[in-house]
């Protein structure tokens, strides 16, 4: 038995040791292929809005190589790595995947805490990041965030368009009012802290804050004291279990949900789908138009699930609200690419840097996401050097027992309320690690 | 055959006592290190410094702090996690607001915090025993995964609450490559180590060794409890401090406290079981295994040849990992260090059978 | 006071939930010794086996009333729980006898690692639901008494109830029936029962099962108030407090450990949070804890540490 374990034992040290030696595996890489990493979390507490928002990314790709051959007729290549939420993980699969083929094209880690940890790195290694809708709010300004594309919103913008819509319904001020922000305690959660203080002492509104521990299961206290404080409004920044768990929690704690607006990561299918009636008035701000079906669905059906190719296990998953923001990402991605193509060379792989170039120059006008077919989804978007958001456009949608019901017109944040916090902390960033921003002329 | 000890008479007490007597085992040693501070920096490749190499040596030096108190000392800690992220928030808070303080400092200063606070939650162990005194522990863990998330100087009034650290420079060296980071980890390595070794080796180990193995007794023969496992848990947070301070600063340089949780207290527990409770060098082996063994199922599916999505590999993983720390546990249940010990045994008498 | 009021009756009604998985602890270290960290991943595991059983019943069988289709559901995840218990008897506890303490929480561990990739890898990662038609919305009581009323969740008022049926069960079990004085005799002596022919590891497989039937109760009752997903068997590092406060081998003092624990967490969050920002339930609870062991370090209820030098 002895000689059994060591045997055992030697084996095991032998293969752990030979492990080590191995290179990360190499695909077999064609010549004339652009490579999109794709960082994913389908395990963990996350995992509910992460399965849906990876499928979306890899299936527009597919559909992109599918239905019209690459871009330019470059096929695009992409690898998935599970980062389940976790700092160090995603800081691995981005070490393991920043140089393959020509270099990758871009990193949507889908988590703010890997943003913080990879965007210090980015610099160094010369990569993008492209956060839409989440990451460093403060990163719109592209003078001194070379690397980080918030494209198309942040988390400034989701509040200040929820803020916009609350007002609406209170006549135009906010003054005297009660809001409360119930948040997932971590980077991701405390995004909109500071702007909700500098807009509660503009506006007059009192602003409390409820963190809540991770994962977010449990938050009876958190209501429990949200009903003895009775806010007129509550801000929920939660993601994954934590929003079904508010949810239910808000109802036994009698609080009416019509009152509760969900960043957008909290307002996706499966948040509300298995509550159904009870969710019924949730609202939730969306990135651009994420919650409408568009060209893009069908073709989508059509060239990749039709045929069998889906990422999803079933094609019901098309036009889920996570799944669409997740083929926005892609489709932002391809365009930066094909953008970059225009100037470096049509029909040829490009660096990483070039396709930064792609991300800064992006120009969609309506007629191009039309002939795209994101047409009724997103609204014309044109990045620059120092505006590396674009537009940032958003609406308001509404549980209604069974469907999400697009209930606002569109909203777009007041730039006199971010850009002042926007300069405010990319100077303190910029100053805290020593960059000297670009000049954007 | 290699390995005999005859003609190697000590003639004084000092040899007698010295912490390798054997001479094959110094040539050995001397050898070891010479692979591992000068072959390896040459010849190995950034991915394998950065993802194997470098966690690798810093989770040993944590493992070597845990061993101290749940091998040597006997008392069950499930909140190592927090020791390291109190090590690794000192060190930066010393790095952020002090001008040019030295990296070294820092480092030190984080395990002396650590050591600090592990003496104040060391003390519910002075009437708590077993494995209620386990489930204590994750007291520590949890105030200090909150403390971390709330009070704001922690973070240096970081509004995310994610902190960075910048360039690291050592003596005016600046650790910009991975070989010169994983020179710094083996260097702290190499002499914690042998600070804990001597350690135990000593009266205070031999302190420690007897309130692991019946307390009541060994105060009766006048082994002062308070002191020996408070310093236990001194002694064992300090390491731990400097290996958080080590695996904040080089391995992940920005982090947010769930990089310390509870998962990395379980992890570190897994290697000091697996490595062989009550032995350094167990330490070690523990944490080779548990870091190799995750990189090693990485690789499973592709060597298969399936198409495995992520989320279907990743749990794969878990499985084969759960199954593998169980199958691990029944044939071996001393751990790493007892195999590598019987290794030796064999060795002294090879190639003669007894 | 109103509010006060209703702050014990969440804090009551929160213990009781961490006591029913607490009890699962208790049962499994009584009989085995052995510290069972598996047992949030055995809540995970049974939940899911619960949840999607009873969305693919309609599907595979055409049955569509509520009760039968739960019923079958509940059904099919105790014989799960069950297989798992003998699996885990005969593929680990039996190799593992006479270790260590911490060897065997090790090992237990290590299953919870593999119940829960187990687990997702057959049932998938996202949230699912368990409908057991509890009611969701709250009642009003008192309300001449107090302003508003008093707010009473009645779901939970119903797990507290089925929590407080399961422990009638589980006494009447074990008081009255020939298996259950067996597992009390091991619980008491391995070696004596042993000597008295009690078969030692059919035992084991008995006790694992209720333990994993009590994680099926609980899985039930917590899948139903937030929904099935991975996370719910970090709903376990919970009932750690409750153990210890109540002793490891004993069943009331889970069920008092955790009311202790369910009002002193609601009431420090509610009251002492907002002075120190918020979110202290979860190290206030072990805190708690630690404060009552420094009094009684064998717990509440539990066995006195004899020492013999």
């Amino acid at each position: 038995m002895k000689f059994q374990s060591i045997a055992l034992a030697a084996a095991i040290a032998a293969a752990g040791l030979s492990s080590a030696m191995l290179p990360a595996p190499a695909r077999a890489q064609a010549a004339g292929e652009q490579f999109v990493p794709l960082l994913v979390y389908r395990t963990g507490q996350f995992a509910p809005l992460g399965i849906p928002w990876a499928d979306g990314k890899q299936d527009y790709l597919k559909l992109v190589n599918a239905r019209d051959g690459g871009v330019n007729g470059v096929k695009l290549s992409y690898e998935e790595c599970e980062t389940a939420y976790d700092a160090a993980k995603g800081v691995e699969c981005y070490d393991r995947l920043k140089g393959k083929g020509t270099g990758a094209s871009g990193f949507d880690p889908q988590s703010t805490g890997i943003t913080f940890a990879v965007t210090d790195k980015a610099f160094n290694d010369k990569v993008t990041i492209e956060t839409m809708g989440y990451g460093l709010s403060q990163s719109v300004d592209g003078a001194v965030f070379e690397w980080n594309f918030p494209l198309l919103g942040t988390y400034w913008t989701a509040t200040d368009v929820i803020l916009q819509d609350i007002a609406k319904k209170e006549k135009g001020s906010l003054k005297g009012k009660k809001i409360a922000l119930v948040y997932h305690d971590s980077p991701y959660g405390k995004e909109p802290i500071v702007l909700l203080q500098k807009m509660a002492a503009q506006e007059g509104f009192e602003l409390s804050l409820f963190p809540v521990t991770p994962p977010g299961v449990e938050q009876k206290s958190t209501w429990l004291q949200i009903r003895q404080q009775r806010p007129d409004y509550v801000l929920f920044w939660s993601a994954g279990v934590m929003t079904p768990a508010g949810i239910r929690e808000a109802q036994a704690s009698g609080f009416p949900r019509d009152k509760m607006y969900s960043v957008w990561w909290a307002g996706s299918d499966h948040d509300v789908k298995d509550i159904g009636e009870a969710a019924k008035g949730y609202n939730t701000v969306t990135i651009h138009n994420s919650a409408a079906r568009d060209k893009v669905h069908d073709d989508l059906k059509k060239f990749v699930y039709d045929k069998g190719q889906g990422t999803a296990a079933s094609a019901d998953e098309i036009g889920v609200m996570a799944h669409t923001r997740g083929m926005m990402i892609s489709m932002l991605q391809v365009e930066a690419i094909r953008t970059a193509q225009e100037k470096y060379g049509k029909g040829k792989t490009l660096t990483p840097e070039q396709v930064r170039w792609g991300f800064e120059n992006l120009d969609l006008s309506a007629e191009k996401l039309k002939a795209l077919g994101f047409g009724d989804i997103m609204r014309p978007i044109k990045t620059s050097c120092s505006n590396h958001m674009g537009t940032d456009w958003a609406r308001i949608a509404q549980w209604d027992g069974s469907k999400w019901v697009v209930q606002s017109d569109w909203y777009q944040a007041r730039k006199a309320n971010l850009d002042p916090l926007v300069a405010e902390y990319s100077a303190k960033y910029a100053k805290d690690k020593n960059i000297k921003p670009r000049s954007c002329s | 055959m290699f390995y005999r000890e005859n003609g190697q008479f000590k003639t004084s007490y000092r040899s007698d006592q010295q912490i390798f007597p054997v001479a094959q085992d110094r040539i050995a040693l001397g050898l070891l290190a010479l692979v591992a501070f000068v072959a390896v920096p040459m010849l190995a490749s950034d991915y394998l410094f950065r993802a194997v190499l470098v966690p690798f040596l810093i989770l040993s030096l944590a493992a070597i702090g845990l061993n101290v108190l749940v091998g040597y000392c006997g008392q069950i800690s499930l909140g190592t996690g927090a020791f390291m992220a109190v090590g690794a928030y000192a060190a930066y808070n010393l790095n952020a607001r002090i001008e040019g303080m030295p990296l070294l400092l820092s480092l030190i200063g984080g395990g002396l915090f650590a050591m600090a606070f592990g003496v104040l939650f060391g003390i519910p162990s002075l009437r708590i025993r077993g494995l209620y005194l386990a489930v204590a522990t994750l007291a520590a863990q949890f105030f200090v995964d909150w403390f971390t998330n709330r009070v704001p100087w922690v973070t240096n009034r970081s509004s995310s609450g994610s902190v960075s650290v910048a360039a690291l420079d050592l003596f005016g060296i600046p650790m910009d490559t991975p070989a010169r980071r994983y020179l710094l980890c083996l260097a702290l390595l190499v002499l914690l180590g042998l600070m804990a070794k001597n350690l135990v080796r000593g009266a205070i180990g031999r302190e420690w060794m007897a309130m692991r193995d019946m307390d009541v007794a060994a105060a009766v023969i006048g082994i002062r409890p308070v002191y020996a496992k408070l310093s236990a848990f001194a002694v064992s947070s300090f390491i731990v401090g400097v290996a958080g301070a080590l695996w904040g600063f080089v391995h992940l340089g920005a982090w947010e406290p769930a990089a310390f949780g509870i998962d990395k207290s379980f992890q570190l527990l897994f290697m000091v079981i697996i490595g062989g409770l009550g032995s350094i060098v167990g330490a070690v082996f523990g944490a080779a295994f548990i870091v190799l063994l995750p990189l090693l199922l990485n690789y499973v599916p592709h060597w298969l040849g399936l198409p495995l999505s992520t989320g279907t590999a990743a749990f794969l993983e878990h499985m084969i990992f759960g199954a593998l720390i169980v199958f691990f546990l029944i044939v071996e249940p001393h751990g790493l260090a007892a195999l590598w010990s019987t290794a030796r045994q064999k060795l002294r008498l090879w190639p003669f059978p007894h | 006071m109103g509010f006060f009021l209703e702050t014990l009756f969440g804090g009551l009604m929160a213990g009781m939930l961490y006591a029913l998985i607490a009890i699962g602890f208790v049962l499994i270290f009584k009989a085995s010794g052995v510290f069972n960290f598996a047992q949030g991943a055995m809540v995970l595991f049974a939940a899911l086996t619960m949840a999607r059983f009873a969305e693919w019943i309609p599907q595979w069988t055409g049955l569509h009333g509520m009760l039968v289709v739960n019923l079958l559901a509940a059904a099919v995840a105790a014989l799960a729980m069950v297989v798992v218990a003998w699996l885990v008897e005969r593929l680990v506890l039996r190799h593992l006898v006479n270790q260590e303490g911490i060897t065997l929480l090790m090992a237990t561990l290590g299953i919870s690692y593999f119940l829960d990739g187990a687990g997702q890898l057959l049932f998938g990662s996202s949230t699912y639901k368990i409908d057991i038609g509890m009611p969701k919305d709250p009642m009003f009581v008192l309300e001449n008494v107090f302003q508003g009323g008093l707010l009473l969740s009645r779901e939970d008022l119903y797990a507290a109830a089925m929590a407080a049926l399961l422990v009638l069960l589980l006494t009447l079990f074990f008081q009255k029936t020939r298996t259950g004085r067996a597992l009390r005799a091991v619980a008491d002596d391995h070696q004596a029962a042993q000597s008295i022919g009690i078969p030692l590891s059919r035992i084991w497989v008995i006790v694992w099962s209720v333990g994993g039937l009590v994680a099926l109760v609980a899985g039930m009752i917590w899948g139903s108030k937030l929904g099935v997903q991975y996370s719910i068997s970090l709903v376990a590092l919970k009932a750690f407090p409750v153990v210890i406060l109540g002793g490891l081998t004993s069943v009331p003092g889970a069920i008092l450990g955790g009311l202790i624990i369910g009002v002193g967490e609601k009431l420090s969050e509610i009251y002492i949070g907002p002075m120190v920002g918020g979110g202290i339930e979860n190290w206030f609870a072990y805190v708690l804890a630690l404060a009552f062991l420094l009094v009684r370090p064998q717990g509440l209820f539990g066995d006195k540490i004899i020492d013999r030098v």
